[in-house]
């Protein structure tokens, strides 16, 4: 006797239920509708109020104001602004000057951070030591408290122009700022940048031939003189022939003040500053962090296969503790830039400070300026967050989990 | 096999001792391996002892040796006075320490923050040390009855009704903007291509709002008839007692097991009362105080512990949204609190002060320190959510599995089996979300409210004590206070993670 093998029952019905309700099935279905009339409740309310405010209070709304002149002065713009241009203009000015001090800070932030995890690793006790405090103290101050401190405190107790601090006599620092030589570029420039670009470009295709050659014939190819030609090399011959890609037009003191040069806002030294070494203190943990993580069977594994003791660390410390260290590492990163908008406390022009500052006290278009600015922070939090997420699924399918 | 051939050589005499190996044990010991056991250590520890010279001696210099300590205004700090050359300005601290602590509070109401402050820290000590009993009693004192005593005691006034005449308030207030909404459906249908449509939901939009205030409508009697009595606050607290303690004893299982929620709410009752006469709610309560006057670390406290307390339920409903597998809910989720995470804390602040007032009907006026407490609360409530999620990742699947093989619902699994856990599990995070909460307050000074670091800055401007040193000395003093403040809670919830991870230590 067989016995067939029972159908299975038809599910549309079950598949419709979990689609529509979750786990909870009809409840679910239910909960989620009382959800969203709730919602919609909330959402007219908030229109509803907003329209009948905006119109008692006589406030324009639509982003018709972009194309209006904005009528103020902004101390430092990276493109050519002046009061005559338009509100569209000032968003880009400060969007640019919200991206270059979190550029410069990261960078710097960076080099501190790492700087500072090495001392905290360090078998010197008295070195780690002072990682540790400089660690604790940074991080238990609030942000905006240090950079008041550095712009308030120091950057205000230093001396006039006329007795700056100077620093090979090419740089000073003064209360009103740090003056540095000012590049002008020379006809020679455009070959220059082009042949470093190819040179670069270059350089990563012989990379890629290299780690080719090794992992299929086992090959293994020295790159690095290639590498230095191309990306050295080319950049120089071009400005053999071309001639100097820039020169640099040092300051000098002339009178109560600097002639020539470049002068970087005390604003944007002291945000600067402060940013960096506020996100080195988390960065500096989060890279001890990672190379703590790396089992130490690593290491004497490595030497025990006849590695030397940096070719270990190259190649099998350094890429395992990457894993750990990357992802809490962009996050920090965004976490700057996000807090480079504190840069309203000190009046440096950035995106929140001259467009959701004054911006707003001039249109009183707040709901369009706000949202505006929060999209824009909001956009680069979501992009590192998906490209985050592309690399830790890349980095476990490498692992095979 | 006994012939071994005769030893050619045997050692006469014994082997020279060796020298005792180097000590690396003690002080000395530990001076030699870990801090001169090779020429680069040596270099690195003679570059830290250098920089601990040029940082550590100038900051005791600063703070203690040159500091000038007494004196009425600026002159005392300065070189030609003092004779020296002058650290910090003590005397400029302790004549804005008032301002710096409680803002421009009134002089003669002081007693009300201080009132606030001992009993913050009254209900918080025993609640932190964890051998102490009545967890429950004293998280609920400090997370429900804390917030409205002090939200009374700080800004004064009193009500005029209790819980029926709110209700029904609010139910008023409902059943108006449902019916308004279906009026402005209503309209709109007469100018939009799908009209009929728009008009039939806008009639059923205002019948329901018809509807709601029908059923209201014996609350609202109600309401009105209290209002007019002579003791409108107490026959209203009565009324509230009774009805919802009634309430209570009949979902608690009746004459048979209902008597437990009974007293309890009785009791609750009983307190609240109380409090009421004892603060004289009834009768209006203190005089009031503008939270505008409010400052100093008073605000910051207040920031600080309100966000707290208040992302506390919205982390949780998030949280327990986020791992919903209901679409629409775990959608909103995640969306909101990828949102909130998304942007800068200011961005909020400003979205708060601005936008706010704005979505509000033009009859409310929310006050400033209540739309930054709104952002904050919004702000850190998605982070709060993040940090619960985690902790309820980390409760096994098998506590909810046992739950349900046992017959609980939902919520009672939620709430009897996995939240007592997770969040037993998240309390060094929670911790560590009030530490960067307590450092962001400090963004309210940009709102124009004046915490701590608000109020310093404001003060730094005043003419009497104006010196090249007030800057450094206020930094220093409001630096030491917060860092006493994060540092302390940092200790805190590494003690109690050591404390909870106790049974994984070998």
């Amino acid at each position: 006797m067989t016995i067939a093998p029972r159908k299975p029952p038809a599910q549309f019905a079950l598949r419709l239920k979990r689609a529509l309700g979750g786990k909870a099935g009809w409840n679910g279905l239910a909960a989620q509708l009382a959800f969203a009339a709730v919602l919609a409740w909330i959402a007219y309310e908030i229109v509803a109020n907003a329209r009948a405010n905006l119109e008692t209070q006589h406030i324009a709304s639509g982003f018709g104001f972009l194309k209006y002149n904005a009528g103020f002065d902004v101390s430092q713009s990276l493109i050519s602004y002046t009061n005559s241009d338009t509100y569209w203009r000032v968003f880009f000015v400060g969007l640019l000057n919200t991206l270059v001090v979190s550029v410069i800070g990261i960078f710097f932030a960076t080099i501190i951070g790492f700087v500072v995890a090495l001392c905290r690793l360090s078998p010197n006790w008295l070195l780690s030591r002072i990682g540790g405090i400089y660690v604790e103290a940074i991080r238990n101050l609030p942000l905006l408290f240090q950079i008041l401190f550095w712009y308030l405190a120091v950057l205000a107790a230093l001396p006039a122009p006329r007795q700056s601090i100077s620093i090979f006599s090419t740089f000073f620092l003064n209360n009103r700022g740090l003056i540095v030589p000012r590049p002008i570029s020379e006809p020679g420039l455009d070959p220059f940048l082009a042949m470093l670009a190819i040179g670069i470009l270059a350089a990563l295709g012989v990379r890629r031939y290299a780690r080719q050659a090794l992992f299929q014939r086992g090959q293994l190819i020295r790159i690095w003189p290639y590498v230095l030609g191309l990306v050295v090399g080319l950049p120089l011959i071009a400005m053999l022939i071309f001639g100097r890609p820039m020169t640099f037009e040092v300051p000098q003191l002339k009178g109560f003040n600097f002639a020539g040069g470049a002068r970087i806002i005390p604003e944007f030294v002291a945000l600067t500053v402060a940013l960096s070494t506020y996100t080195a203190a988390f960065i500096a943990e989060i890279v001890r962090a990672g190379i703590l993580s790396v089992h130490k069977g690593q290491m004497e594994a490595g030497s025990s296969l006849g590695l030397s003791r940096g070719t270990t660390l190259r190649l099998i410390v350094v890429p395992q503790a990457m894993r750990v260290i990357v992802p809490p590492l962009t996050n920090q990163y965004l976490n700057l830039t996000k807090n480079s908008s504190l840069a309203v406390g000190i009046g440096y022009p950035d995106l929140v400070s001259v467009f959701a500052g004054t911006a707003v006290s001039q249109t009183g278009q707040a709901i369009e300026i706000i949202a505006m600015t929060m999209g824009v922070y909001l956009l680069l939090s979501l992009t590192t967050s998906a490209i985050m997420s592309i690399y830790g699924w890349r980095i476990n399918r490498s692992l095979g989990t | 096999m006994t012939d071994l051939a005769a030893p050619t050589f045997v050692r006469q005499d014994l082997v020279p001792e060796r020298p005792t190996p180097v000590r690396t044990t003690g002080f000395l010991g530990f001076v030699r391996t870990r801090l001169l056991n090779s020429p680069g250590n040596i270099l690195l520890t003679i570059l830290a002892l250098l920089l601990l010279w040029y940082v550590v001696v100038p900051a005791i210099r600063f703070t203690l040796v040159d500091a000038v300590w007494t004196g009425k205004d600026r002159t005392a700090c300065l070189a030609e006075k003092a004779g020296h050359e002058v650290g910090a300005c003590w005397p400029y601290i302790q004549a804005k320490l008032s301002q710096l602590m409680y803002g421009f509070y009134p002089e003669a109401q002081r007693w009300r923050v201080n009132l606030t402050f001992l009993l913050g820290a009254v209900l918080l000590v025993p609640l932190l040390v964890p051998r102490l009993p009545a967890k429950g009693l004293n998280s609920g004192l400090f997370f429900f009855a804390f917030p409205v005593v002090a939200f009374f005691l700080l800004r004064g006034g009193g009500f005029a009704g209790f819980g029926v005449s709110w209700a029904a308030g609010l139910l008023q207030l409902f059943e108006q903007s449902i019916s308004g909404a279906g009026q402005a459906l209503v309209n709109v249908s007469q100018t939009s291509a799908i009209g009929p449509l728009l008009w039939l939901l806008g009639k059923l939009i205002v019948l329901i709002g018809l509807m709601i205030q029908w059923l209201i409508f014996p609350l609202t009697w109600l309401r009105d008839q209290l209002q007019a009595s002579s003791q409108p606050v107490w026959i209203d607290f009565l009324l509230t007692a009774v009805i919802v303690s009634a309430v209570l004893f009949v979902l608690g299982g009746g004459v048979r097991t209902g008597r437990r929620a009974l007293v309890g709410s009785l009791v609750t009752f009983a307190g609240i009362a109380a409090i009421i006469r004892l603060m004289g709610l009834d009768r209006g309560g203190f005089a009031l105080v503008d939270t505008r006057l409010w400052g100093g670390l008073l605000v910051t406290l207040v920031i600080a512990i309100t966000g707290i307390v208040a992302s506390m339920p919205i982390g949780i409903a998030l949280a327990l949204g986020r791992r919903s597998t209901i679409p629409l809910i775990r959608i909103f989720s995640i969306t909101f609190i990828e949102f909130w995470r998304g942007v800068p804390l200011i961005t909020v602040l400003f979205f708060a002060t601005y936008m706010l007032p704005l979505f509000v009907p033009s009859n409310f006026t929310v006050d400033g320190l209540l739309r930054a407490l709104i952002g904050v609360a919004l702000f850190t409530g998605a982070y709060m959510a993040e940090v619960i999620r985690g902790g309820l990742a980390a409760v096994p699947r098998g506590q909810a599995e046992a739950a349900s093989a046992l017959g609980l619902s939902w919520w009672k699994t939620t709430s009897l089996i996995v939240l007592p856990q997770a969040l037993r599990f998240v309390i060094p995070g929670i911790v560590g979300s009030f530490i960067s909460l307590f450092k962001d307050t400090s963004l309210v000074s940009i709102v124009a409210l004046f915490d701590l670091l608000g109020s310093l800055r404001a003060s730094f401007s005043d003419p009497n004590w104006t010196t090249p040193t007030t800057a450094f000395t206020g930094f220093a003093f409001a630096g030491i206070l917060y860092f006493a403040f994060c540092f302390g809670m940092s200790r805190y919830s590494l003690f109690v993670e050591r404390r909870l991870n106790a049974h994984r230590r070998n």
